[in-house]
């Protein structure tokens, strides 16, 4: 039944290349029984800001595990909205409303009894613009352990050097780590971020246009980095970039005025997509 | 042609040139303002430490004989003939305006009056001998004259009242004996102070503290039994101290005795010779003797007795050290009150409380209690603080000595909470200003890393806007040490030798009333019975306090910058 309920699902959002839509499937699901469910998915989301103004419409998507997926979209179409839906950041703004359900391995994440802070340490986020606490560089990865109590040094400095060798920082920074963080260039400044976000141990990696503010050799880093992380996290990016999203994405959805127009595998969605919005818009012949 | 001057006019005044005088214009008057008040507080703030030349002359009002006058000239200033005139001096003159000077003349038991106005016209053969001696009192101001005699428990010396048969080694050897004279009477002094301040002060108190304990102990009627025991603990106690504080006496007078020996004899500008106690002298010298340097060691050793000596002769000489000392004390104790507090106001109204009507019209109604007239705090503060808070605070812990009130009385410890209640509202907008220039971004890579509020409010947010913080407390400050109208109502004093801060237990007192640089301006400015004497000293304390209210800023300052260096964001 479940099996069904899913493939129908499925099929309303790639209803097109079947060959496609059977690979999806195998990542998405495993054949072991014990993860009968995807990942990560999200049931009939909306989401009203204040005064009821809806900016999401009935979201439905599941995501792989250890995959990379991109949104797309025009401008205030929704989907770092989205994207903040994962790690509950909307609640933080004033007359923010969600409803409708988010599953983190099984796990509705809005569920009252889920502790957010608690759900903010497994989906971990990082935002458009470079924003390292005007700390050290070592405090900066620190902060993480430091809010969930743990003080020994000895943790912290293993951790450090583990989350900036991940993000490919720590060649750079390694002798510099007491110096504020905002004494590092942009780029590094977001690999620190990145960085300070892995440093939790997290499972989801929510990345809004973690590039777009960077001159272009940082974002190659950057999405050198996403490539490697893929083996760890499951991430999630919202970006503005075709070629990025093309480039560095396994599965791409095309979020419009806060529906979900397509998602399917990256290639078919750049290659031939099923929709014709999806078409004008990657071809640039939106709007 | 016409239209192309037109043109140009036109050109220019479109240019904007006309803006850019007209704010450099503003800009100059500014500093114009700024520069004057400090050089006017300077020019006429030095006058007051500066020995000016001692001017000897005749007078010689019309129709009657000459009369020499000696003194300092203090001021000096043109009038018209008719404001002459209308005030009774007929003089006999074509110009239309007449220059009068003011002159210290000094010797004020005899005529009351400390300073003469001399119409300029008048005065002949103005000269300035050499031996021309000012004597500093302790009591009725400067004394002007020739220094005539000197008598000591050993010696006796005196020198003829001519001043053209005087011997000048005489006169040097007369001079000298004076000046050991004065230094022995000034030691004695300083012992007789040092005993009156530090010793008897102390007994004074722990005879208090006594009295307190037997009081206390007669009110407590519960323990009758071993009372007559503690009663005859506390008499012996009592009978140790008062023992101790007659020794005191004792040794006390000796010093009196001691310093009242020596005497010295001056010719005064009206020919008489009169006969003074040394101990009344401060200090003796003859400006007109001294050099460049010398003057300049008069300045020092007259500067330093401002700036570390208590008041004397009705504040209008001496120092003001209890006033710079009750300032400073008060603003740091008021800072301290104030920025914890407002603080957490500022961190609740932007962090925490939902930003609707409720928390509009709390900011809107903070932002106006920084425009309530300063006197209003003190009425509330007296009503409030003193009256009502500190009558029940003596209620519950100082029963025993009512209805003499400790806390229900004005004092430091009032003033600085009035004070810090007037700061408030500068120290939240201050900081909620700095907490609201914070990028939300920052408070959102504290939360999506998994810190609580509380967590992101005291690791990120506090952190980062620190600088903020001290800029309001810079306010606060500043605002603080130059408030004087409610300070008057909730424990300020025109005199209190008593610092708030000793060695007895709990060592900071803060039920006792202080000096204030502020309250002391209006004092000696207004209050004093010689104003005319005082006012150089009103300029120097004004610029003493301008002085301790830019030192107390530039360290607030220090430390902000430093913060700031370390908590500088990202422009996001």
């Amino acid at each position: 039944m479940r099996h069904i309920m899913a493939d129908q699902k499925l099929r309303k959002i790639a209803p097109s290349e079947v060959a496609e839509l059977a690979r999806f499937k195998t990542a998405l699901r495993p054949a072991s029984d014990h993860v009968a469910e995807s990942f990560l998915e999200v049931e009939q989301l909306n989401l009203f800001y204040r005064d009821n103004v809806q900016a999401l419409f009935d979201i439905r998507i599941a995501f792989p595990e250890r995959q990379v997926t991109a949104f797309i979209g025009p401008s205030g179409c929704g989907k770092s909205t989205l994207l903040r839906c994962f790690n509950r950041m909307n609640e933080l703004i004033d007359g923010c409303r969600t409803e409708g359900r988010i599953l983190l391995e099984n796990r509705n994440i809005y569920d009252p009894q889920v502790d957010v802070a608690q759900l903010r340490r497994r989906v971990g986020m990082v935002f458009q613009k470079p924003n390292p606490f005007p700390k050290s560089v070592y405090d900066n990865i620190a902060f993480g352990l430091k809010v969930q109590g743990i003080k020994n040094r000895r943790v912290l400095d293993e951790v450090v050097e583990r989350s900036l060798r991940s993000a490919a920082l720590w060649d750079e920074v390694k002798d510099r780590l007491q110096d504020s963080a905002l004494s590092l260039s942009g780029g590094q400044q977001q690999r620190l971020v990145i960085a300070r976000t892995i440093a939790v141990e997290p499972e989801v990696l929510l990345l809004d246009e973690p590039a777009s503010a960077l001159d272009p050799l940082s974002t190659l880093k950057i999405e050198e980095l996403i490539y490697e992380l893929k083996a760890q996290y499951t991430i999630l990016i919202v970006t503005h970039n075709m070629q990025q999203a093309a480039r560095v994405s396994d599965y791409t959805a095309f979020i419009n005025a806060g529906h979900l127009v397509e998602y399917d595998a990256t290639d078919t969605i750049f290659t031939n997509p099923a929709n014709k919005q999806t078409e004008d818009y990657i071809t640039g012949r939106y709007g | 042609m016409n239209s192309d001057r037109n043109r140009q006019w036109h050109d220019w005044w479109r240019g904007g040139e006309v803006f850019v005088w007209l704010n450099a214009t503003a800009v100059a008057i500014c500093l114009v303002a700024v520069v004057g008040v400090i050089l006017l507080l300077l020019v006429r703030g030095s006058a007051h430490f500066w020995p000016a030349s001692i001017i000897a002359a005749d007078y010689a009002v019309r129709g009657e004989p000459a009369e020499t006058v000696i003194g300092q000239i203090r001021d000096r200033e043109t009038v018209s003939l008719e404001q002459l005139t209308g005030s009774g001096i007929e003089l006999a003159s074509s110009a239309r305006q007449v220059e009068r000077i003011l002159l210290q003349v000094g010797h004020r038991e005899e005529s009351g009056e400390d300073f003469r106005w001399l119409v300029v016209p008048w005065l002949q053969q103005l000269r300035y001998p050499s031996k021309l001696m000012l004597v500093e009192r302790r009591e009725w101001g400067n004394l002007y004259g020739y220094l005539r005699g000197l008598g000591t428990a050993t010696e006796q010396l005196s020198l003829t009242a001519d001043l053209a048969e005087t011997d000048p080694a005489e006169e040097e050897l007369l001079w000298r004996a004076f000046q050991r004279s004065i230094a022995r009477a000034r030691a004695i002094d300083a012992r007789i102070e040092a005993l009156k301040l530090d010793q008897i002060t102390d007994l004074n108190y722990q005879l208090e503290q006594l009295r307190r304990r037997q009081l206390a102990a007669v009110a407590d009627n519960r323990k009758a039994v071993d009372k007559t025991g503690l009663e005859r603990e506390l008499a012996a106690r009592r009978s140790e101290l008062v023992r101790a504080y007659e020794e005191l006496q004792n040794r006390l007078e000796q010093y009196y005795r001691e310093i009242g020996e020596d005497s010295f004899q001056v010719l005064l500008s009206s020919g008489e010779i009169v006969t003074e106690p040394v101990a009344n002298v401060i200090r003796a010298y003859r400006p007109n003797a001294l050099g460049f340097v010398g003057r300049l060691r008069v300045a020092g050793n007259r500067l330093w007795e401002f700036l570390s000596s208590q008041p004397r002769e009705a504040n209008t000489e001496g120092g003001v050290f209890p006033a710079i000392f009750g300032t400073v004390l008060m603003v740091l104790l008021m800072t301290v009150l104030v920025t914890p507090l407002g603080i957490l106001a500022a961190v609740y109204l932007r962090e925490y409380a939902t930003q609707g009507l409720v928390t509009r019209s709390i900011r809107i109604a903070v932002n106006n209690l920084a425009g309530v007239p300063s006197i209003v705090y003190g009425l509330f503060g007296l009503g409030f603080f003193v009256y009502t808070l500190g009558g029940s605070i003596d209620q519950l812990f100082y029963s025993e000595v009512l209805p003499a009130p400790t806390f229900g009385a004005p004092g430091l410890f009032w003033a600085a909470l009035t004070l810090a209640l007037l700061t408030l509202p500068v120290v939240i907008v201050a900081t909620e200003e700095g907490l609201a220039r914070l990028p939300q971004s920052l408070r959102d890579a504290s939360f999506a890393l998994g810190a609580t509020r509380l967590q992101t409010v005291f690791w990120v947010v506090l952190p980062a806007a620190s600088p903020a913080m001290m800029t309001g407390m810079i306010l606060a400050v500043a605002r603080a040490a130059g408030e004087v109208a409610p300070l008057m109502l909730v424990g300020v004093v025109k005199f209190a030798p008593v610092l708030p801060v000793d060695g007895n237990f709990p060592f900071l007192h803060l039920e006792r009333q202080f000096m204030h640089l502020g309250f002391h301006i209006y004092d000696v400015g207004l209050q004093s019975p010689n104003t005319e004497a005082a006012r150089p000293l009103v300029y120097a304390t004004a610029l003493l306090l301008l002085a301790v209210i830019v030192a107390l800023n530039l360290t607030a300052i220090r430390i902000r910058n430093r913060l700031r260096e370390q908590y500088k964001a990202n422009d996001l």
